[in-house]
């Protein structure tokens, strides 16, 4: 679906994106994760051939880009660093002159279209206010209706919920979610790990424009192999386990225990106590702070 | 492509309250020459204005010889720097460009949609002028042209009709500089004072002896040959002139333009 390698963007001096490869499959929601800086608006851009590579390959849909995207942009939706939209006009006049520009748009469903994309972002009733007026929510939900206009079978979101409330970030997800299981493959760049960790089925790690992950959501979320045990019983738990016992604290002890259900049996056995007890899962955010570095845009003396 | 551009443009009320201005100037002047009955003596003052008040149906071409030489090209510097610019500056250039718009397409709709702006400006500059030059002022048909002989109102009309074509087709130049600018900055304001500054110092080096070896190619050279459209018989030298003088402002600054965007990164 979208395969780039040795994609590097230089900016005079500064290395924007260097040497990164990347591959989305048919079918995933990828999240392309990466601090700010990192690099990742840039890759987007090139994919998207906004910005020229000075060097690498991208091949969408199996043609090389950006010299097929005549052919190639009509079935990608995307949305760059925020929404933009012709601010005195309505949403609806405004998604229309967007359909207008470029091939793929057939002007006979075009109001259809228009009214299925609204309803689908959550803006059916938003009817004839200016787009200045909107809030910066509903902006990204019509930045959102402009992406799924001709049906895409590719979603490239850079930062899809930026602005909105928690509600909005749960309709995004559940929208994303439900065009994901109709068949739409989803391309989603954001720094907010939570909702990464919560929708994509793969991710990417981007850190001072290197690719330094990537990797399966399932596998990256295998138990690494130890098992969090709380107790009342701290002092018996750590003499009867010795040094199987990697850290604690005064209620948890993290034991290098691959079975969870045998070092409960041992623990019971032994007449400790366990008020819970469940195999390690690094989470998105621990996996990724141990693969980058410090963010990019902190700048120490 | 050029559908949309021009449904932007009627959109957009920029343009509207832009043809409201220039159509205000020439309107005043007609209000102040109706009250005060004082016409520039012949020679003098906009072409066509010392006429007006013994014949007002020739008000349209005073007007026009009125916003031509720094109103019009104004708001074609204002409008034309606006294009890629003003697009760079709202977010929108990026959705353009990925839906996907070709980069060259871009700029020719872009340079047309201008010139449908000019021809729309001129023809209800034009259409007020007369209303207004027909109601207020004098109303003896002069219809002579410029050398002396009788004009019959059919030729004043399709000469008129001419003059309004070549003032139109006479913004090309400064439309395609500013448009050129436009791609350079991403400010619209920064594209439109660079152009206006183009035509400024055209103006000026008009006036100047010195640069006799440059008048020819300076793109207002010509601008107020339309004039030669009325005399008889038609001097058609400078008109001829002045619309190939365009034409290759045209393929000079869009070709330029086209180099510098069509491989730009676009980083707006």
């Amino acid at each position: 679906m979208i395969a780039a390698t040795g994609l590097t963007k230089r900016f005079g001096s500064l290395c924007a994106v260097d040497d990164i490869d990347l591959a989305v499959h048919p079918g995933d929601i990828y999240g392309f994760l990466g601090a700010n800086g990192s690099g990742k608006t840039t890759t987007v851009r090139m994919l998207l051939g906004l910005v020229l590579p000075t060097s690498g390959s991208i091949r969408l849909f199996d043609e090389a880009m950006p010299k097929a995207a005549h052919q190639v942009l009509p079935r990608v939706g995307a949305l760059v660093e925020g929404p933009s939209a012709y601010r005195h006009l309505s949403g609806h006049t405004h998604l229309s002159l967007l359909d207008g520009m470029g091939p793929g748009g057939p002007r006979d469903s075009r109001r259809r279209r228009i009214a299925d994309v609204l309803d689908q972002v959550g803006l059916a009733g938003v009817g004839s206010r200016p787009v200045k007026a909107y809030s910066l929510g509903m902006r990204q939900r019509l930045g959102l209706a402009g992406a799924l206009l001709r049906s895409p079978e590719l979603l490239i979101l850079d930062e899809p919920t930026n602005g909105l409330d928690p509600q909005g970030i749960h309709e995004v997800r559940e929208l994303l979610l439900t065009l994901n299981r109709a068949g739409t493959t989803v391309f989603l760049s954001s720094h907010l790990l939570a909702e990464v960790e919560q929708l994509c089925t793969r991710v990417g790690v981007l850190d001072r424009g290197r690719v330094v992950l990537e990797e399966t959501m399932d596998t990256l979320r295998t138990p690494s192999g130890r098992t969090v045990v709380h107790t009342p019983d701290i002092g018996r738990t750590l003499a009867l386990l010795g040094d199987r016992a990697e850290q604690y604290d005064d209620v948890t002890v993290t034991v290098r225990a691959p079975d969870p259900a045998a070092l409960n049996a041992e623990l019971v056995q032994a007449g400790v106590r366990v008020s819970a007890l469940a195999p390690e899962r690094r989470s998105l955010e621990q996996i990724v702070l141990a693969a980058t570095g410090p963010s990019a845009d902190r700048v120490d003396a | 492509m050029i559908r949309t551009e021009l449904r932007k443009l009627i959109l957009s009320p920029r343009t509207w309250v832009t043809i409201a201005l220039l159509d205000a100037l020439p309107t005043l002047v007609a209000i102040l020459l109706a009250l005060t009955d004082l016409g520039p003596r012949p020679g003098t003052g906009p072409a066509f204005l010392s006429a007006v008040l013994s014949d007002g149906s020739l008000f349209p071409l005073a007007a026009i010889a009125i916003v031509l030489p720094l109103f019009l090209p104004a708001a074609v510097a204002v409008i034309a720097g606006d294009a890629i610019a003003g697009e760079a500056q709202g977010g929108t250039l990026r959705y353009l460009l990925i839906r996907p718009v070709g980069r060259t397409r871009l700029l020719v709709a872009k340079l047309l949609a201008v010139l449908a702006f000019v021809l729309l400006a001129v023809l209800v500059i034009a259409v007020t002028a007369y209303i207004v030059g027909t109601l207020l002022l004098g109303d003896q048909p002069l219809a002579t042209s410029v050398s002396g002989s009788a004009l019959s109102s059919s030729q004043v009309a399709w000469r008129t009709a001419l003059s309004l074509c070549y003032a139109t087709f006479s913004m090309l130049g400064v439309a395609a500089i500013a448009l050129f600018l436009s791609t350079l900055s991403d400010s619209p304001l920064a594209a439109a004072m660079g152009a206006l500054a183009f035509l400024i110092a055209s103006t000026l080096l008009l006036t100047l002896d010195a640069a006799n070896v440059l008048q020819p190619y300076l793109p207002t050279r010509y601008w107020l040959s339309f004039v030669d459209l009325f005399r008889d018989p038609i001097l058609w030298r400078n008109v001829v002139r002045g619309t190939a003088l365009q034409g290759v402002y045209v393929v000079v600054f869009l070709g330029a333009a086209w180099a510098n965007f069509a491989t730009k990164d676009i980083t707006s």
